[in-house]
């Protein structure tokens, strides 16, 4: 609560400071800044990416991309940069990894339960309909 | 009765569970990646004199605590009495550091010092950012944060808010406990 606090009472001061988006000569760079602070999380707002919060601190990380991309590193080399100081946390789209397996293969595993329900399902109704046929007959 | 029954329920309870737990979890404590890492390398003016320095070779040597703060910042105004209260007597002789985040405002430097001045300075330096670069480098995102450190310069623990008596008893103090264990064997 008061670390709450604090961080709206730093977004205060804060307000003045936020300048205009960064603008960069190459369309091609711009178009690579959108994309990263687009897929970053701002830890102070953590439902907002970096492009969205006003956070002072989310201001800071975009300027750093910003200056990172000037200073000719790749999109890898500064997500890299990132999750080396603030965890994989920061990544809206998390990487592939052991812990993390559950997550992108969960939806999948979840289709194929279903599927196999679904089959087992299919089949018990269609023995079912077989059987009153045959007590018909 | 068939046992498929009960499938549904153990999802239920396994969700319940779930569920519960993430109750209990503390989403604004994100774990920080220099656990075990050497501290990032920095070199500061300190706030009382910028000709002075404040760098990583401060923390290299023995077991130290490095806590940011601001003015601007409450949860740094109510556990500052208990760090004051820390530097006093020290538990196991453990300093602790000072990394004043300034959030670009030239004006924090003379308002922390102030500050300091009348309600106690307990650090044994403190390194003035202004621009924030050091503290991104620390992977804070908030203040207050806390980060204990070992003898040989690595980050061991991270104390995400407010320091409070429960959390020096419970956390701080067995931490450093640990690492003098580690150092005698």
């Amino acid at each position: 609560m008061i670390r709450m606090l604090s961080v709206c009472i730093a977004m205060l001061f804060a307000g003045s400071l936020i300048a205009a988006d960064v603008k960069f000569d190459d369309p091609q760079k711009q178009e690579r800044y959108e994309q990263l602070i687009n897929e970053l999380r701002c830890l102070v707002c953590q439902n907002q990416t970096i492009a969205d919060s006003n956070a002072e601190l989310a201001l800071d990380l975009r300027n750093k991309v910003a200056e990172l991309i000037e200073g000719g590193k790749s999109d890898a080399e500064i997500v890299d940069y990132l999750t080396a100081r603030y965890g994989d946390f920061v990544l809206y789209r998390p990487p592939v990894q052991p812990n993390t397996l559950l997550l992108w293969a969960g939806p999948f595993l979840l289709l194929l339960v279903a599927g196999i329900v679904l089959v087992f399902t299919v089949r018990r109704r269609a023995q079912l309909a077989d059987s009153d046929e045959e007590s018909i007959s | 009765m068939s046992w498929r029954f009960a499938i549904p329920l153990v999802v239920v309870i396994a969700l319940v569970a779930a569920f519960w737990r993430g109750l209990f979890l503390n989403p604004g404590e994100v774990p920080s990646p220099l656990i075990g890492k050497p501290v990032p390398e920095f070199s500061l003016p300190t706030l009382h004199d910028p000709a002075l320095t404040f760098s990583s070779d401060n923390l290299k040597g023995q077991i130290s605590l490095l806590n940011v703060f601001g003015t601007w910042c409450p949860g740094c105004h109510d556990e500052h009495p208990l760090l004051v209260e820390w530097s006093k007597s020290p538990p196991y002789g453990v300093p602790v550091y000072g990394l004043n985040w300034a959030m670009h405002q030239p004006s924090e430097r003379a308002a922390a010092i102030k500050w300091l001045q009348r309600v106690g300075n307990p650090y044994a330096a403190i390194g003035y950012d202004e621009s924030g670069a050091v503290i991104m480098d620390w992977g804070v995102y908030g203040a207050p944060e806390t980060f204990l450190i070992d003898a040989q310069g690595r980050v061991r623990l991270k104390h995400v808010g407010v320091l409070t008596e429960e959390v020096v008893q419970n956390k701080i103090v067995p931490a450093i406990e640990r690492l003098r264990a580690e150092e005698k064997q």
